[in-house]
């Protein structure tokens, strides 16, 4: 299965992804704890990147609420390690299942209801709204005040209850994002994916080839809700603190996507370089903001949201189609029957910018994309 | 299907690919009523058709926008693109694989549609318009491609055409539709010499 993943693959592209690897698998033994946190955030975004592209990037439904999920499954493994003493590795499994549930719900009124396109993305930010506020008044995981995990020190590690050091946390969260990578990069292959492809594309077209366009669009959210959880679960367990002011804060949301967003929605390595380039942004304006003591609230969302403006008005479909057609990582055209089996992450026609121009945007968000095309 | 512009033809077909839900009377396919039935499972049936305004899926490649159609009747992806590479050769478009849908021609993407549309191996096909704005030669050429899909492998076609040239190549039977109602049927040369077609139609050129 996994070398379906890669058949097809060029082998630049091959030699590269192999690179990469070993350098993330070998950065603990170079780096200090500091570079290290940074890393862990990179590998966190990543992951939460991939879980919200198969939404909209595959699916082509725009979530703004997706730290609904996150702020479910940290609470929920939280709640269950604190009062029962229940382990991550076991209680990941109700944090899915409650992700799962919200989602459910969440879909079933928006696809009952025919709710598409920006109301979707209300939707999604009423949700997480709706658990921020709720989770206030829970005096059972702490309410407004917060949430605390009961932290070890660092010598007395406890894999099987997610208690160590950096290094722990980060090949935990780098396994996370490669996994979630090779999860999307197979999905991207299957009938399901081409299905959620059609649908993201023109969904009466999608129907008129009897595709049920509401069952998929309920997988990918399932699917992108029961992995944003895994998340929350991993951030609830690094962090130690939970407070539903900042996990379930539109905020968390828009951390969630920016790294897609700007990476490139849609491509299975975009949501990774979008994470490369953002955590350590963001640290770098932390300290530098810092130094010159311009430290005031709200710096860091005002940089961010400048360097997005930049990226939606200069690289509008995201860094890495245009940083793949650099690399060239394109394989040569063959006529083998499985032809389909290159790497469709690597947009074949983005070629000298062409694209660009016609491409339309990713955040055109009225309802029935197809009925004002050509 | 002729008929004037507004006379019913792509309600027609949107009655009959489950788009639109009839307001009264049945309509039947392989002995199963599909008036009620959803746009998916009418497609599953067996009943493929096109957009008069065409509608690839523009981002995606034409192999992945025929593989989409391939898939209905595969049991795994592999077949499915098997199934679209056979249908590219068919239509032309196999050179044209990995370009996206998109980047195509009009001509192209009306054959793209058709190519989607076969892949599904449906045994009614409803072509909207498929010959309109095409080069003479390029109509020839979906002509011809239809006529063997007919021959070959037992697919119905039902077309709504304006272009009279293929309509008198293709049809074994015209239905002439005027506000919603059927005021002449039979073949293409019956049809053309029917007086109430030539006046509400076709006026008076000799097509015969």
């Amino acid at each position: 299965m996994i070398a379906g993943v890669f058949a097809g693959v060029s082998t630049r592209a091959r030699i590269l992804v192999a690179a990469l690897a070993v350098v993330l698998l070998a950065a603990p033994l170079v780096l200090d704890r500091y570079l290290l946190s940074v890393l862990i955030l990179v590998c966190l975004a990543a992951y939460t990147g991939q879980a919200w592209n198969v939404l909209l990037g595959f699916a082509g439904l725009l979530s703004l609420g997706h730290a609904l999920y996150l702020g479910l499954g940290a609470y929920i493994s939280a709640a269950l390690y604190v009062h029962y003493g229940i382990g991550p590795w076991l209680s990941v499994f109700p944090a899915i299942a409650a992700c799962i549930l919200v989602a459910t719900l969440l879909g079933w009124l928006a696809f009952r209801f025919r709710i598409e396109g920006v109301y979707f993305a209300l939707l999604t930010i009423a949700f997480a709204e709706v658990a921020r506020v709720g989770f206030d008044h829970i005096a059972f995981t702490g309410g407004a005040g917060g949430f605390f995990l009961p932290v070890r020190s660092e010598d007395q590690g406890q894999w099987w209850n997610l208690r160590g050091g950096p290094t722990f946390f980060y090949y935990l969260a780098l396994l996370l994002a490669g996994n979630a990578l090779l999860l999307c990069a197979l999905l991207r292959r299957s009938r399901i994916g081409h299905r959620w492809l059609a649908v993201r594309e023109d969904p009466e077209a999608a129907r008129a080839l009897g595709i049920d366009v509401n069952r998929a669009r309920m997988s990918a959210l399932l699917l992108s809700a029961a992995m944003t959880g895994i998340a929350g679960v991993f951030q609830a367990f690094y962090a130690n603190n939970l407070f539903p002011s900042q996990i379930f804060d539109i905020s968390r949301s828009i951390d969630i996507i920016l790294a897609p967003i700007i990476g490139g929605v849609g491509t299975l390595f975009g949501p990774i370089l979008g994470a490369f380039v953002l955590a350590p942004l963001g640290e770098v304006l932390i300290s530098a903001t810092g130094a010159v003591g311009l430290n005031a609230p709200g710096t860091k969302a005002l940089f961010f949201g400048l360097f997005l403006m930049a990226i939606i008005a200069g690289v509008p479909s995201g860094l890495w189609p245009r940083l793949a057609g650099v690399l060239r990582l394109r394989s040569a055209p063959d006529d083998h029957a499985l032809s389909h089996r290159r790497d469709e992450a690597l947009p074949r026609s983005c070629r000298g910018g062409r694209c660009f121009a016609e491409r339309r945007s990713w955040f055109d968000l009225r309802g029935d994309r197809s009925k004002r095309r050509r | 299907m002729i008929g004037p512009n507004g006379a019913g033809k792509t309600t027609l077909f949107n009655l009959i690919a489950g788009v639109f839900a009839t307001d009264a009377g049945t309509i039947t396919f392989a002995d199963e009523r599909i008036d009620r039935a959803s746009p998916e499972h009418i497609c599953q049936l067996g009943v493929a058709r096109t957009f008069q305004i065409v509608r690839p899926f523009p981002e995606l490649t034409v192999i992945e926008n025929a593989a989409i159609g391939g898939m209905l009747r595969a049991p795994d992806m592999d077949e499915a693109y098997a199934r679209a590479g056979e249908i590219l050769r068919r239509l032309d478009l196999w050179d044209k694989r990995a370009r996206k849908a998109h980047e195509l021609t009009l001509p192209d993407r009306k054959r793209l549609e058709v190519a989607r549309a076969l892949a599904t191996r449906p045994n009614l096909l409803l072509l909207d318009e498929v010959m309109a704005g095409l080069r003479p030669t390029e109509t020839d050429r979906i002509l011809e491609i239809l006529r063997t899909l007919n021959r070959e492998e037992h697919i119905t076609i039902v077309m709504i055409e304006h272009v009279m040239r293929a309509v008198m190549a293709l049809a074994t039977r015209v239905h002439v539709l005027h506000h919603g109602a059927t005021i002449a049927e039979g073949t293409p040369a019956e049809v053309t010499r029917d007086p109430r077609v030539i006046e509400s139609y076709l006026g008076a050129e000799d097509f015969a």
